[in-house]
């Protein structure tokens, strides 16, 4: 009892100065079988840009769409003294979960992004580019879209292909896939990061273009949902 | 004593900041009459959908370019089957609710990006543009108000895609006036339901519609385009 009081005690001490003076970020998977990649979230200055519509990707914004691997963006991050919450989620975030990641309040790193490859895509991810965190004390929900990295043919092959350049979906985690997709294409006509089209699908799972399943793998902007806690 | 001085000075730094308010108000707030200049900018994020020319407006209240859910103009009809919006900016230029109107220089591919500008004394920003892959899509920014930017202030929108509702989604290869098809553009005649709706996406040949000529890279998602604007003066 007297330990429970004490730890108790210790969380209040400890929790109070963290409410006092920072930004938390809940982030919702609102996909139905999409499956968000170790996320990657963070607060930097407003110059920072870990993607922007209609450019073309960063060769570590690549390894993350198509691969998962968000360590070469951290390390650009970094390198500019940005906060960073690395996975925390512990892993995927499956379809209709949450994770939340908390931030310190003040100083230079004024604006948030986050990014995760989606599985199973070739190279979509979930992304928010910069958006300035509100300064005033509040509640702030927004809605995330699906984009495009721009840098490989949505063939929509499941082959365990995850590293650049390298065509076809790693994995599909929640094994609502199939197999023998003849391919749904071999090229890529916006080669900018982009909105993402949406994937294809088809209904037969030994066969057809992709081996992704028509009425389970689909969705509609938004794809997940952020609320901004400003304490 | 000490409280009061503190009082005092905080009522001092507040009557300041109330001073320059009123200051800012005066250079920056709508009076109907100052002119101002925006930049606008329209960035295709859709994978495979060019976007017509854009036509640009700066309109005070009277002026509607289309509302949702009504019958689309004449004028609109032929910007979202055909891409030519000579008509609709003519329209607009013929409202005494418009002070400026302007069309972009060219088709804007899917990646890329077009500015314009814009100067006059009205601050509601109305563009549209037609996904020329499509029978009668457009993207559009319908009435907003950039009366609150300060100069060289941003704005960022992102805008999604309508479906005009006034030639029925056919994908046909004759109905369709982009690159994918070269088909008919405007035809007078409405064999849709008539009523501008958010657009249902694209079916595809890939899909389905064994009578589509669209493949799966011309379907989008929204938002379709973003639109960064900056107040110049």
């Amino acid at each position: 009892m007297k330990k429970m009081l004490t730890t108790a005690f210790a969380t209040l001490v400890f929790a109070t100065p963290t409410l006092a003076q920072n930004v938390r970020v809940d982030v919702t998977n609102l996909s139905n079988a999409i499956y968000f990649t170790p996320l990657l979230v963070a607060t930097h200055p407003e110059s920072t840009h870990l993607f922007e519509g209609g450019s073309p990707a960063s060769a570590n914004l690549q390894a993350m769409a198509e691969g998962g691997d968000t360590s070469g963006l951290i390390a650009d991050l970094m390198g500019i003294s940005a906060d960073i919450s690395d996975n925390p989620a512990g892993g995927l975030l499956v379809p209709g979960a949450s994770t939340h990641a908390i931030f310190p309040k003040g100083g230079q790193n004024t604006h948030l992004s986050l990014v995760a490859m989606l599985l199973p895509t070739n190279d979509g991810f979930v992304g928010l580019d910069a958006l300035e965190i509100p300064s005033s004390e509040g509640i702030y929900t927004y809605f995330l879209n699906a984009y495009d990295a721009g840098t490989e043919a949505n063939d929509e092959i499941i082959n365990g292909g995850g590293a650049t350049g390298t065509p076809g979906i790693p994995a599909d985690p929640g094994g609502n896939s199939g197999t023998g997709g003849s391919g749904v294409t071999t090229t890529e006509n916006n080669t900018m990061v982009h909105i993402h089209r949406g994937v294809l699908g088809d209904m037969d799972p030994v066969a057809g273009k992709s081996d992704l399943t028509t009425n389970v793998h689909r969705w509609l902007n938004p794809i997940a949902k952020i609320v901004i806690t400003v304490n | 004593m000490k409280r009061n001085s503190s009082f005092i000075l905080a009522t001092f730094l507040l009557a300041m900041f109330f001073l320059q308010g009123c200051s800012d108000s005066d250079d920056n707030m709508s009076t109907g009459a100052e002119e101002r200049s925006y930049e606008v900018t329209v960035l295709n994020l859709s994978h495979n959908q060019p976007f017509s020319p854009v036509a640009a407006i700066m309109h005070g209240a009277a002026y509607q370019g289309m509302t949702l859910g009504a019958s689309a103009s004449t004028a609109l009809e032929v910007l979202a089957e055909s891409g030519d919006n000579s008509g609709f900016l003519a329209d607009a230029s013929a409202d005494a609710a418009v002070s400026d109107t302007t069309s972009g220089t060219g088709v804007i591919i899917s990646g890329a990006q077009g500015t314009m500008s814009l100067t006059g004394s009205e601050t509601l920003l109305t563009i549209a543009s037609m996904l020329v892959n499509t029978n009668d899509a457009i993207t559009v920014l319908n009435g907003i108000e950039l009366g609150q930017m300060l100069k060289d202030e941003t704005m960022t929108l992102h805008a999604r895609a309508y479906d005009t509702g006034t030639e029925g989604n056919s994908e046909a290869a004759s109905d369709i006036p982009g690159p994918a098809a070269g088909g008919e553009g405007f035809n007078a005649a409405r064999n849709d339901r008539d009523f501008i709706s958010v657009h249902p996406g694209i079916i595809s040949m890939d899909d389905g519609l064994s009578s589509s000529a669209l493949s799966e890279s011309h379907r989008f998602d929204n938002a379709v385009a973003k639109i960064m604007i900056r107040r110049i003066s």
